[in-house]
């Protein structure tokens, strides 16, 4: 990755410091308030404030097309995972094949039906709403539409919700299950592993794609 | 180098776009302005404080009940860990032990050092401290591990009389426990970091 532009902090002239017509022409750290004047980087480039490295922008050529074509992809796969067998077990003649939403439903008795509700959320539920609004959103922007009805309310209902989808945390709890039960009975990874294991991948990369800045600005356009 | 408050503005924290001091909302994308969350701290230790309630159920009962031909065990988070280590896994000991108890109570110190030092003056550098609350709301979300591996083990290991395996009440706990500490973590505004470098040098040269 290139080196990021660390931003000059912006120097106001005397008196016309806050006056309202150009504050679209600056821009502030959202973790340490300081402003800076806006100056889009280059494709590809990162600006950072100068102050805590906060990254503030990281506009992309074609991202958009890209995280569409990710998004798609993730959908796909999300519900793929959701269906097909991901474990199996054999031990002495008895055999057991699970799907994710048998372990997310598995804490079924009684007070613990909170976690099984806890976890088809933040496992299946929630990465498959934010791909949706992420789609929802960045499809007009993409193709130079005015924004969609509510996006704005759609990508803020996305972000909100990004530190709690957990699909690669649950594919990690995968790996640790698997060893733990390795030594008592035969263990064989089924379709929806290995759809688990893509899908971690592109949600990460999806998420670091995404120029947050980018996607508020294009948002700004007058629905027509 | 200028804040936004010096200059009588106030920036969204969401979308960082730019508004005149007294602007109640957002408006392109709706959060809630406030120049800083004067609501911070109290909402960081509320949670702080039900997030650490909830730890301690969390290690006292059970986390796991393994029924096999011949014996019933109930596998404590800590115990579950020994057991473990018994079995010769002792990679996968590790991690469980760093997701369920080293994350989790290095979480509650740093949660607390960062809501304490807001207040108080700190010897720490405000990247240092910058960093712990990145550190903090990035890998809190990995301690949600354990309850996916008993959610998982617990539909698995379903082989009729041969073996099986229950989830025990402290898989709730501890669920709440880090959904707890992520709310704390997220209410913290890292705005109050470096205000309170800025007023110490304020003082200081004044």
């Amino acid at each position: 990755m290139a080196t990021p532009i660390v931003c000059a902090y912006y120097a106001p002239m005397a008196d016309n410091a806050a006056q309202t017509d150009d504050l679209s022409q600056l821009i502030a750290c959202p973790n340490c308030d300081a402003i800076y004047q806006a100056q889009t980087p280059g494709s590809g480039q990162r600006a950072v404030c100068a102050r805590c490295r906060t990254v503030l922008m990281t506009p992309r050529k074609r991202a958009g097309m890209q995280i569409i074509a990710l998004a798609l992809a993730t959908v796909i796969l999300v519900i793929g995972a959701a269906v097909f067998p991901f474990l199996q077990i054999d031990a002495a003649g008895a055999r057991n094949a699970v799907s994710v939403l048998d372990a997310a439903l598995a804490f079924s008795g009684g007070i613990l039906f909170v976690v099984s509700a806890l976890t088809v959320l933040m496992i299946l539920f929630i990465p498959l709403l934010r791909v949706l609004l992420v789609l929802y959103v960045l499809i007009p922007v993409v193709f130079d539409r005015p924004p969609a009805r509510h996006a704005a309310k759609a990508f803020r209902v996305s972000e909100a919700l990004r530190p709690w989808s957990m699909a690669e945390i649950f594919a990690l709890g995968c790996a640790v299950a698997l060893i733990k039960v390795a030594d008592l009975a035969q263990i064989a990874m089924g379709p929806a592993f290995w759809m688990f294991a893509v899908l971690v991948v592109l949600v990460v990369v999806q998420d670091n794609f995404m120029c947050r800045w980018s996607v508020w600005s294009s948002l700004e356009k007058p629905r027509a | 180098m200028i804040t936004a408050r010096d200059m009588g503005l106030v920036v969204c924290r969401r979308c960082t776009k730019l508004w005149p001091g007294a602007t109640p909302r957002c408006g392109r994308c709706g959060k809630r302005l406030q120049s800083r969350d004067a609501t911070s701290l109290q909402r960081v230790w509320a949670w702080w404080v039900v997030g650490l309630l909830c730890y301690i159920p969390a290690n006292a009962y059970p986390m796991l009940r393994t029924r096999t031909l011949f014996q019933v065990q109930e596998d404590t988070i800590l115990g579950g860990v020994i057991t473990l280590t018994h079995h010769g896994s002792y990679g996968i000991a590790l991690v469980i032990f760093v997701a369920s108890i080293v994350i989790p109570l290095g979480k509650f110190l740093a949660i607390a050092f960062l809501a304490y030092s807001a207040r108080n003056f700190s010897r720490t550098s405000n990247h240092w401290r910058m960093g712990l609350l990145e550190l903090v709301e990035y890998i809190g979300r990995w301690s949600m591990i354990d309850v996916f591996v008993v959610a998982i083990l617990t539909a698995l290991v379903q082989l009729h009389t041969l073996a099986s395996v229950t989830p025990g009440i402290a898989s709730l706990f501890f669920a709440l426990s880090v959904i707890f500490t992520m709310l704390s973590a997220q209410s913290f505004d890292p705005r109050l970091i470096w205000d309170a470098q800025a007023d110490y040098e304020r003082r200081l040269s004044a």
